[in-house]
């Protein structure tokens, strides 16, 4: 049978096809979708960890346990999980291990683009790379295979076009002669102290030195001789590219990125005039062929920045372009908090009081752009405490009182755990605002330990923040409505002015949560036209279902109105009209 | 240069049901027995910023992405987003458009004003440009929010495939509660 996949979807098949029993990942764009399919699949058990390093530590139990598992998460989160996955190499596995990291160049949803192939490489670990939906099938599949047979666990690497992109995958059926999941002891293998270490590191090296030679012969990397004059080494996407760009191009494409299978690419490069190398990101592949002794050109013509596209690939071979239009100089059309986000009051009140706001990663860095523009630093998930404290390290007491960190719940939940405890154990005054709106919102809605549900959408014990910050010795915690403006300023501000740690958290509901019960919308609003006097006050939020309807004349005068279609009835606009011109519509 | 291969983009916001109308053609697409390939970005898009959605069929199709500048129809679900994505089309390449304007943040703000001109502005560069008042024929056929499929219907009039391979599609891809109202949204776009 044929459907139309996405590069997600098809991985969470082959996962299927291959006989696997547990899925595990923590949410993150492009990769997330995986489980989100995985959970089609009963004799899987998917779930979301609190972050990527507890993700694969799952993993690795169930694979020692003996069943097939399979772990994914996008790129960033490989640094989580790194600690577990360099010494995962040396255990190596017992049910297939398969772990899914989804790269983002040009980073269209992340804080930077790093390579993860350089992680495969400095792990230790074997690598495979799909270029569309079919592949994303068959290569999950053969990963689990190779990671049984190779003893070692598996990376399978995804890109955003692939994960979101959609083309025909043929199905297949479950394979069903796997043995049964039971304890069984190896702690020389799987007790990894020096000793033991020492024993498996060059079984290692052999792995990779065996995997590179049979690497040769396997059909998924494949040599495509035509044109002889010129010979692309690619693979992922970029073979996609290449396809479409220069047709005759004889290709080299890479199914197994590592270790490179270097006895096919010495006879490639024998049987072509000149070779270059076309990658995405990094000169992963450039710099071992060049290694190999081996003349090619890659990076010199396509950008270590950002993604390739066919247009790119054209211009960095100097082939003509399709005629363009000139572009259109237009209004910037970037994302927004939604209407009603119980992100958007605490913000404001950040502003107003002037703080200068360590940032985390959630809807809520939407609060960087204008109007809001509150929030000053936001390096990665987790780093809002730390770096509130190592600020409040260096200024001046009048200046300590101005830092505040912003982390949502997930967040908090993921990594900004352990930098609250080392607030309060190195008694740092520095004040921290956990936006609990009571799920993972930014990357589509997933559950996490915090709002009571699991992936499988089971009832699920819900962490009690404040409980939390009481257990971690906090002395300091409020709770505020974020949909009440004056509180919510009063509330922060009095806890930037004590000397100690503080932890103030929010409590209204992300207003996409479609569970009953959880998120309500209020009475519409509408703005009385005879008393708003033009002010502006309410665009400051700079809610979208606000509008700025210009009087027509020239001038600067004009009037607000609220689209009915996206009012929530929060009730923060009205608050901040000084007219009473804003009132709920009946 | 694309030869055989016909290269759509879905542009919009972020909310207007763009990803399903991709779904649905690129479903009828594989129904009619081509190969297909579909790619856009998800993510942030949902918070209300542009949409781009890239569908393209033919024998073989390698690139997910419409080549820069070799876009044969360009179907818009608002004015000011078919506009920005004019330079992906090719000249002489159609553009269907939806007669909708939504406001950007600068714009709500009352920092800038929403673009004048920008039917003439597309009409000068393409001269195959048909507007659609997508909402009107939704809620001709009973619902506002089928206006993506209506406008489907007006872009598949000008597409190698048949009718009942459309109708199989939306059986397939739309909700059974939405379809009659969706099926006929679909029908009255076509009729235009
Ligand atoms: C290591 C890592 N994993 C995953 C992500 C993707 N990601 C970005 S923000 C976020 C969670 C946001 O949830 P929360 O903190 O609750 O804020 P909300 O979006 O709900 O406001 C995730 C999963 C990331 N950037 N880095």
């Amino acid at each position: 049978m044929k459907e139309i996949l996405s590069g997600n979807e098809a991985i969470a098949r082959g996962a299927y096809e291959a006989g696997c029993r547990v899925a595990c990942a923590y949410p993150g764009t492009p990769s997330t979708e995986i489980l989100e399919n995985t959970i089609n699949y009963k004799e899987i058990n998917s779930s979301w960890a609190p972050n990527e390093k507890v993700a694969l530590e799952v993993a690795i139990g169930a694979s020692f346990g003996g069943g097939r598992a399979l772990c994914t998460m996008k790129h960033v989160g490989v640094n989580v999980a790194a600690d577990p996955l360099f010494t995962l190499s040396y255990t190596g596995v017992r049910g297939g291990l398969v772990l899914v990291v989804a790269d983002d160049p040009e980073m269209h949803s992340s804080q930077n683009e790093q390579d993860s192939r350089n992680y495969a490489r400095f792990a230790k670990v074997p690598m495979l790379e799909p270029s569309d939906s079919q592949e994303c099938k068959e290569f999950t599949r053969l990963a689990f295979q190779l990671s049984e047979e190779y003893d070692t666990p598996v990376m399978v690497r995804s890109c955003t076009r692939i994960s979101h992109g959609k083309s025909i995958v043929e199905l297949g059926e479950r394979v069903s002669d796997l043995p049964e999941p039971r304890l069984e002891r190896n702690p020389a293998k799987l007790v990894m102290l020096p000793g033991n270490a020492r024993v498996r590191h060059p079984l290692v090296e052999q792995m990779l030195v065996k995997l590179s030679e049979a690497g040769s012969a396997m059909a998924i990397n494949r040599l495509e001789l035509r044109d002889k004059s010129i010979g692309i080494i690619t693979s992922g996407v970029c073979y996609q590219y290449v396809r479409e760009v220069m047709p005759n191009a004889s290709t080299l494409k890479l199914g197994l990125v590592n270790p490179l299978p270097q006895n096919l690419i010495r006879d490639f490069a024998a049987q072509v005039d000149s070779v270059y190398v076309v990658e995405e990101l990094d000169p992963f592949i450039e710099i071992q062929v060049k290694a190999m002794g081996i003349k090619v050109i890659g990076k010199e013509i396509i950008s270590l920045c950002g993604e390739l596209t066919p247009g790119r690939l054209r211009s960095a071979f100097g082939l003509s372009q399709a005629t363009e239009v000139q572009a259109e100089k237009l209004p910037g059309r970037p994302p927004n908090m939604c209407p009603g986000c119980p992100h958007r009051g605490v913000f404001y009140a950040l502003k107003q009081l002037k703080a200068y706001v360590t940032g985390d990663i959630g809807c809520y860095t939407l609060a960087f752009m204008p109007p809001l523009s509150a929030m000053d630093t936001c390096v990665c998930m987790g780093a809002s405490i730390g770096m509130a404290t190592g600020v409040t390290k260096v200024v001046s007491d009048q200046e300590k009182k101005k830092v505040v960190a912003v982390i949502g719940d997930s967040t908090f939940l993921h990594t900004g755990i352990n930098g609250l405890m080392d607030m309060v154990y190195n008694n740092s005054p520095a004040t921290v605002i956990i936006l609990d709106n009571s799920i993972t919102a930014m990357t589509g809605r997933q559950d996490n330990p915090a709002s009571g549900f699991t992936l499988m959408d089971d009832p699920a014990h819900a962490i009690n923040i404040p409980l939390l910050c009481q257990a971690l010795g906090v002395k300091n915690i409020r709770t505020v409505n974020p949909l009440d403006l004056e509180e919510t300023k009063r509330v922060i501000a009095e806890e930037m002015e004590r000397p100690e740690t503080s932890v103030v958290i929010t409590n209204k509901p992300c207003v996409l949560i479609k569970r009953e019960d959880v998120f309500q919308k209020g009475p519409l609003y509408a703005v009385d036209a005879d008393r708003c006097t033009g002010c502006r006050a309410c665009l400051n939020i700079g809610c979208p279902a606000i509008e700025w309807r210009p009087a027509g004349d020239g001038s600067r005068k004009g009037k607000a109105r609220i689209d009915p279609l996206l009012c929530t009835g929060c009730d923060v606009c009205r608050q901040l009209c000084k007219f009473e011109a804003i009132g709920s519509g009946k | 240069m694309s030869g055989q291969i016909t290269n759509i983009l879905l542009v919009g916001v972020g909310g207007q049901g763009i990803l399903l109308a991709s779904e649905i053609l690129s479903e009828a697409a594989m129904l009619a027995g081509f190969d297909v390939k579909k790619s856009e970005i998800h993510g942030m898009s949902q918070r209300g910023g542009s949409v781009v959605s890239h569908v393209r069929y033919g024998k073989e199709v390698f690139s997910p992405i419409v080549p820069e500048g070799e876009g044969d129809i360009l179907f818009g679900f608002e004015l000011m987003e078919t506009c920005r994505s004019l330079p992906l089309i090719r000249p002489g390449g159609a553009v269907v458009a939806n007669d909708l304007q939504i406001s950007p943040p600068a714009v709500l703000m009352g920092q800038e004003s929403y673009p004048e001109g920008l039917l003439e502005r597309i009409k000068g560069s393409f001269p195959d440009f048909l507007l659609v008042d997508g909402q009107k024929l939704a809620s001709d056929a009973g619902n506002v929010r089928a206006s993506n499929t209506a406008l489907l219907g007006a872009v598949s009039k000008r597409l190698a495939i048949a009718e009942e391979l459309w109708m199989q599609a939306l059986e397939k891809m739309v909700p059974t509660k939405a379809l009659e109202v969706n099926k006929k949204a679909f029908l009255i776009g076509r009729g235009l």
